[in-house]
């Protein structure tokens, strides 16, 4: 419980400071107004990543063979189909919930306490399913969006969601300490593992790396809350919010919702999980 | 006499197969199209050793081959740049669908070396057969992971089907980099993007150049 609210407190108090910096120096996207904050947030945590999270997930990947690391993922994943299902039961989704959970029956038995993804094998698909989306799909918008030191691109929305996901999280519950610090590392090692590809070709693609991933990010979630088949608006309409010569500060933005959506790259995709990789092992 | 008479004859055939070859794929059915290339492609690929040790070079000459053609680069391209592009000239659309072209292909080689056996499922196409504007659905599979769904949006076009967005994971291509396009035209113009983009296909030729517009 304390843990709870201690966490409650920190995200209310990163939120005011986010808010404060992001007043100063907004660079004009309504979907982001605290971009000032973000940026320097996403450079932050593009530094950490630079010297600790690469080199260690590069490391992680040429010990260990292919097999193993996917034991790893396997493990994890299996522990979290069980919020997963969950979530899919408060989106109203119970033949989805029943998928998850007899994954997780059938790889935590059959599949040696998750290590082989044997539920995929025999067609039980696994899903991607938070908070975040559970309350999307009850109709709260993303809200602003916001980049959180290690945990990565977020919004408001998803931030509440995260707040949920990270209490009710098994392994950041595991006592002792001990191993619970070691599943995390191994956990986020594992995740940022899997995106190196990713984010190689993300550098490649991206003229400006924040917009790109923050885009992404955007586009992705809204995916994921109508699981993949999100409304699209008609073809080839321009950005309506834009007008036209303004100068680049200050510019309202009164039709965000009608910027189209026809929702690139397996690397946008998988960089969204990138976020949540270090912070898992953070959040403890 | 007699070799004026071959290439005659061969040069014949060759028009004859090139006839063949459009008139089929202008007949085939979007999601069959998709399927044959994609099979084409990653078979193509698992094959080359130069490709396999990481030879970029082959593999985009591969791309530019076999998947290029089935895109429509000017459509994404003006996609992309959205309401700035009629304040672009016809010279300077060329230029730009150019660099985006290069752009798109670089990345796309890129995720496709990084390609290791996942299995392809190809989705029946939900369409009618008078449908000229349609969604082909493809979605890689992989243990322990949610499937990566790939959405290629089709138009029916003269020389047959066309590919002019692709989502990823429910993110679009065209779509993700119409922010970043904005804000460099609104920095610095249609030149500047097209400079920046042009910087970014080079990176050896000239000196890095800021890809971030500062505000």
């Amino acid at each position: 419980m304390m843990r709870i609210v201690r966490i409650v407190r920190n995200v209310l108090l990163v939120l005011l400071l986010a808010g404060a910096v992001g007043c100063a120096t907004t660079g004009g996207d309504s979907r982001d107004p605290a971009e000032g904050f973000n940026r320097a947030m996403y450079s932050f945590n593009d530094g950490f990543d630079q010297m600790i999270g690469k080199p260690v997930a590069t490391a992680y990947r040429s010990v260990l063979p292919s097999p193993v690391r996917s034991a790893v993922r396997n493990f994890f994943a299996n522990i979290a189909d069980l919020w997963i299902g969950a979530n899919n039961l408060l989106q109203g989704k119970p033949a989805d919930t029943v998928t998850d959970w007899a994954r997780f029956a059938f790889n935590s038995t059959i599949g040696l306490f998750g290590l082989i993804d044997v539920a995929s094998e025999i067609g039980l698909e696994k899903h991607d399913e938070d908070f975040g989306q559970t309350f999307g799909r009850w109709g709260v918008a993303d809200g602003a969006y916001i980049v959180w030191p290690l945990l990565g691109s977020s919004s408001v929305r998803d931030s509440a969601g995260l707040v949920f996901d990270v209490s009710l999280d098994p392994v950041l519950q595991h006592e002792p300490v001990s191993v619970r610090n070691a599943m995390s590392i191994l956990r986020a090692t594992g995740k940022r593992a899997d995106l190196l590809d990713a984010s190689r070709i993300l550098e490649e693609a991206a003229l400006d790396k924040y917009v790109f991933q923050r885009d992404a990010y955007l586009q992705r979630r809204r995916s994921l809350v109508y699981d993949g088949n999100p409304p699209r608006a008609a073809r080839e309409v321009p950005r309506a919010e834009m007008i036209e010569p303004t100068p680049p500060a200050a510019q309202p933005a009164p039709q965000a919702a009608a910027r189209p959506d026809p929702a690139a790259m397996e690397a946008g995709v998988r960089l969204l999980e990138q976020p949540a990789s270090f912070a898992s092992s953070s959040g403890g | 006499m007699f070799p004026r008479f071959v290439r005659l004859a061969a040069a014949a055939a060759a028009a004859a197969i090139v006839v063949a070859g459009s008139a089929r794929a202008q007949e085939m059915a979007p999601d069959v199209l998709v399927k044959n290339v994609t099979l084409e492609v990653v078979d193509l690929i698992q094959k080359d050793k130069d490709i396999q040790k990481g030879d970029r070079r082959k593999l985009i000459a591969l791309i530019e081959a076999k998947v290029l053609p089935h895109f429509n680069f000017q459509a994404m391209t003006s996609s992309a740049v959205g309401r700035n592009w009629d304040k672009a000239s016809a010279e300077q659309k060329a230029r730009l669908t150019d660099e985006f072209r290069t752009l798109l292909v670089r990345t796309y080689s890129s995720a496709l070396a990084s390609y290791s056996n996942q299995k392809f499922d190809f989705r029946p196409l939900r369409a009618k057969p008078t449908d000229t504007d349609v969604t082909v659905n493809v979605r890689i599979v992989q243990s322990g992971d949610q499937p990566v769904t790939i959405d290629y949006d089709m138009e029916k076009r003269p020389g047959g089907w066309k590919v002019w967005d692709v989502r990823v994971g429910g993110i679009s291509l065209v779509a993700n980099y119409r922010t970043e396009f904005d804000n460099q035209i609104r920095a610095s113009g249609i030149e500047g993007l097209i400079k920046t983009l042009n910087a970014k296909n080079n990176p050896q030729a000239q000196p890095a150049v800021a890809g971030a517009p500062k505000k």
